[in-house]
């Protein structure tokens, strides 16, 4: 058995698990990012629109602060967040933009002079300073106070993810692509690094070190239509839950992002609604300022996703053999502005839909774009239950997002968050000092060995991988979905239930020989389903209605009894159902709970008393 | 009736002493919008769970697809079924080492060019946290990032003379690789620099101008012009250095 030995294992070479390493190898450690795929091709690559950070630098981000960024990032969040980590969050955002400048990446500039933009459909115009000509420039996102996207076109997740793994090239960051984790070694209380499959070979390694982190994204794919890369499987997770000490964070708040395409739910950019896009319904009408007069388009994803399932259900949706869907309308923004700021999306629109966007409309609809939950961690990364273990990036509930995340929040969560838990672990790294008990990593190998075995020789039954990971998805889909309910999401814990029996029977068709797929697969779907019910069974628990969740029999938000964070854990492996627990949603209040303007809802305020409601 | 497509796969499983490398052919029905993404999950999924090849963001974004389809590289993800005719031959890309069946390792050849290019930006300034960034002309961030496109899903090199007869050939997409940082101002390296990388058989002078980079390339880079430029530029350089001795 092939052991390597590392300062630093991190376990994801997206931008958050890179960014993160490069804080260690800058302060002199070793650091080894295992990745699915050569590390470009981590889904952060995918990410077109931009990041989200105070600059103020051109006309329409007149006077931005991490301040006001902050408090979009609270309401963005319905009040879910930990409020001292979306302050640290805004604060350092705007120097993390400048050090990409400084590593490479091309920013969008300021060009000074009159201009026009778009909104709700109708032409402004703006003037741009000369004293900020060359500075970097910003775009509109939804439920933000002033334009703070930057980005490069619509390609910001591309360049920035090139440029950080030429940093990490320079500074001799290795990456292990086609390498899998597959389960932690730990003792309970240490975590000593993992244990890893070789995707070119299919033959185990042990990876030890003194600090593991999880950075391996976002987990959609248990959902059977979202916008996620196939590699965004819940993997990373699933090897921290396995411990049964380490819980996951409000794994019941997922994210739909309002424009998925329809059919093959690839996502285009809320860049298309930043620059004045409009949605349209089956008579081809704007409808979004008729439920949010104030924000339109771009009131915050949840909201704009709920809208628009709801104007589907009033009949206004446009029929297709791929179900109903409304319109994206960006014809009105032109031929340059398309082939160029938004050239990704003209792309996408051609090759999979052959629909031309300068002047045919884009079919979309609420898609499952992002998890806000995850391995639950302190504000300074470190996970909770585990010494020598972090998470950060999508993988993780760190956990500025709350209840829903702003467009352009999470890809410039990625960079600053790696930075500063980056900073954490060479700091925990100073001081560590970690004995390697054989005997530990002995027996992980040892259970991963029969675990692999028993998969190949079908010992607990022949059931096909592919098809209990299709009911899981379904469940899902049906039960968990924009909107929720007690029966609907009773009947998803049942079937998932059901299913997480049928998982544990799964055995191989083919031989398992090598880089086997069907293996890759057989291997995780016994998580996935303990992921699923964990989300479901915090859904149901959870009977309020807080951001992305929302429960229709709960419409209300409730602060009283809910301004929670669910922890789930797992904490025996052959239980049937997760451990909940919760904790404060924030220790500190910088802003108190009260109305997000836009998405109007009940609220059943803190001092509210239980009688009271009747 | 929808028309039944036949599928000839490459197979060869390098770990399995009993596997040996030949074509298998697979029938599926075809649906509306099929692509090669959904043909080749829906192959693994109904008829062969072992078979590989390796797809991510299925959008045409990150390049993990490439692919021979039907004698021409490409991206098998936004390959529409639609546009092939009913018989579809799928061989792995040549050039990189393969991993089995039509997944290649595409991950150590790029490892290996970033570091003979040294693909970053080379700089004596340090980064000052609390300064306002260097400004920098819009119109210049847009030329950095046009060439800054290229995925590296490895179709140039697959389909480049060169590369097949010189495993050291750089490829348009390494080439490009050394133009966008050429071109970006807070690269301080100068054309000598650049000529000790690309001055060689190796790097520009290896390309023998047959451009199916060009003709193939996914993304649309401009890989015609680049290669122009970059032959010009250290034509210019060498004989620079040439009347200096």
């Amino acid at each position: 058995m092939q052991t390597i030995y590392t300062d630093v294992l991190v376990v994801g070479a997206g931008l958050a698990g890179e960014r993160a390493a490069i804080e260690a190898a800058e302060a002199g450690f070793s650091a080894i990012c295992l990745s699915l795929v050569p590390s470009r091709r981590s889904h952060s690559s995918a990410a077109m629109g931009g990041m989200q950070a105070a600059m103020g630098n051109c006309a329409k981000g007149e006077g931005d602060c991490p301040d006001v960024h902050f408090a979009d990032t609270v309401k963005g969040s319905d009040w879910g967040c930990d409020q001292e980590v979306a302050r640290m969050f805004a604060d350092r955002a705007p120097i993390e933009m400048r050090q990409l400048a400084y590593w490479g990446v091309p920013w969008g500039r300021v060009v000074p002079g009159k201009g026009t933009y778009y909104k709700g459909g109708k032409l402004y115009d703006k003037e741009e300073k000369e004293e900020n000509r060359g500075l970097i420039n910003s775009r509109d996102f939804g439920g933000t106070a002033k334009w703070r996207t930057c980005y490069v076109s619509d390609g910001t997740g591309h360049s920035v993810l090139y440029t950080i793994d030429n940093v990490c090239a320079k500074l001799g960051v290795e990456v292990h692509d086609k390498t899998e984790s597959i389960s932690l070694i730990h003792d309970g209380v240490t975590c000593f690094g993992a244990v890893a499959r070789c995707l070119r070979t299919g033959e185990l390694r042990v990876y030890l070190a003194k600090a593991t982190v999880i950075a391996t994204g976002g987990f959609g794919r248990i959902y059977p239509g979202t916008t996620n890369a196939v590699i965004c499987d819940g993997g990373g997770h699933i090897t921290a839950l396995n411990t049964g000490v380490v819980p996951m964070g409000n794994m019941e708040a997922v994210q739909f992002h309002p424009t998925g395409i329809v059919p093959t739910e690839i996502l285009v950019t809320e860049g298309c609604r930043g620059d004045g896009g409009t949605l349209l319904d089956v008579n081809e009408e704007r409808f979004m300022h008729v439920y949010e007069p104030e924000k339109q388009e771009l009131a915050s994803r949840d909201v704009v996703a709920r809208w628009m399932t709801h104007h589907i259900r009033q009949g206004k949706g446009v029929k297709s053999p791929y179900g109903d869907h409304l319109w994206l309308d960006i014809r009105h923004l032109g031929e340059k502005h398309i082939t160029g700021k938004l050239r990704e999306v003209y792309e996408i629109c051609t090759s999979f839909l052959g629909v031309d966007p300068i002047h045919q409309l884009i079919p979309v609809r609420p898609t499952h774009h992002y998890s806000m939950g995850g391995v639950r961690t302190n504000k300074d990364g470190k996970a909770y239950g585990l010494s020598g273990l972090f998470s950060v990036g999508e993988a993780s509930c760190w956990d500025m997002h709350g209840f829903n995340r702003l467009g352009g929040n999470s890809l410039a969560e990625t960079v600053v968050a790696g930075g500063i838990v980056g900073k954490k672990i060479a700091e925990f790294l100073q001081g560590a000092e970690v004995t390697f008990n054989s005997s530990v990593i002995d027996a992980e190998v040892k259970k991963q060995q029969e675990r692999i075995q028993n998969v190949i020789s079908c010992k607990a039954g022949t059931e096909n991988v592919f098809k209990v990971r299709t009911a899981m998805q379904d469940a899902l889909f049906k039960g968990a979905n924009i909107f929720r309910t007690k029966e609907g999401l009773e009947e998803c814990v049942a079937t998932l239930q059901d299913t997480l029996a049928r998982a544990r029977k799964v055995g191989l068709k083919s031989n398992g020989k090598g880089v086997n797929p069907e293996l890759s697969a057989a291997l995780k779907i016994e998580g996935q389903v303990k992921m699923a019910l964990m989300l479901s069974v915090g859904a149901l628990n959870r009977t309020e209605s807080r951001g992305s969740h929302n429960r229709e029999d709960y419409p209300a938000r409730n602060d009283r009894d809910w301004l929670t964070r669910t922890l789930a854990y797992w904490k025996n492996e052959n239980d049937d159902m997760p451990t909940l627990a919760y904790e404060a949603a924030t220790e500190i209040f910088h802003i108190p709970p009260g109305d997000r303007g836009y998405g109007k809802s009940e609220i059943i305020k803190a001092d509210t008393k239980a009688e009271e409601k009747g | 009736m929808a028309r039944l497509l036949k599928f000839n796969i490459f197979r060869y499983n390098p770990q399995d002493p009993e596997s040996t490398p030949h074509m298998e052919s697979f029938v599926l029905e075809e649906t509306d919008s099929m692509t090669l993404f959904i043909v080749l999950n829906r192959i693994r999924e109904e008829q062969d769970p072992s078979l590989q090849f390796d797809f991510c963001c299925r959008a045409g974004i990150c390049g993990s697809c490439g692919m021979v389809i039907n004698g021409r590289p490409g991206l098998a993800c936004h390959t529409k079924t639609k546009d092939l005719p009913d018989e579809i031959t799928l061989l792995p890309l040549p050039v990189y080492q393969l991993v089995g069946d039509l997944s290649v390792d595409t991950g150590s050849w790029f490892r290996e060019l970033y570091d003979t290019v040294e693909s970053w930006i080379h700089t004596s300034k340090a980064f000052d946290p609390t300064a306002q960034e260097e400004r920098m002309e819009d119109s210049m961030a847009e030329a950095i990032y046009e060439l800054d496109r290229c995925i590296e899903c490895g179709c140039c090199v697959a389909a480049c003379g060169t590369a097949r007869m010189r495993p050291d050939f750089l490829g348009a997409a390494g080439i490009n690789k050394v133009g966008r940082f050429l071109i970006d101002p807070r690269d301080e390296r100068t054309e000598r620099d650049y000529f000790e990388i690309i001055g060689n058989d190796m790097g520009i002078f290896g390309c023998m101008g047959l451009l199916a980079c060009e003709d193939v390339c996914p993304k649309h880079m401009p890989l015609q012009n680049q290669l122009g430029f970059l032959r010009r530029k250290m034509g210019i350089t060498a004989l620079k250095s040439f009347f200096k001795k």
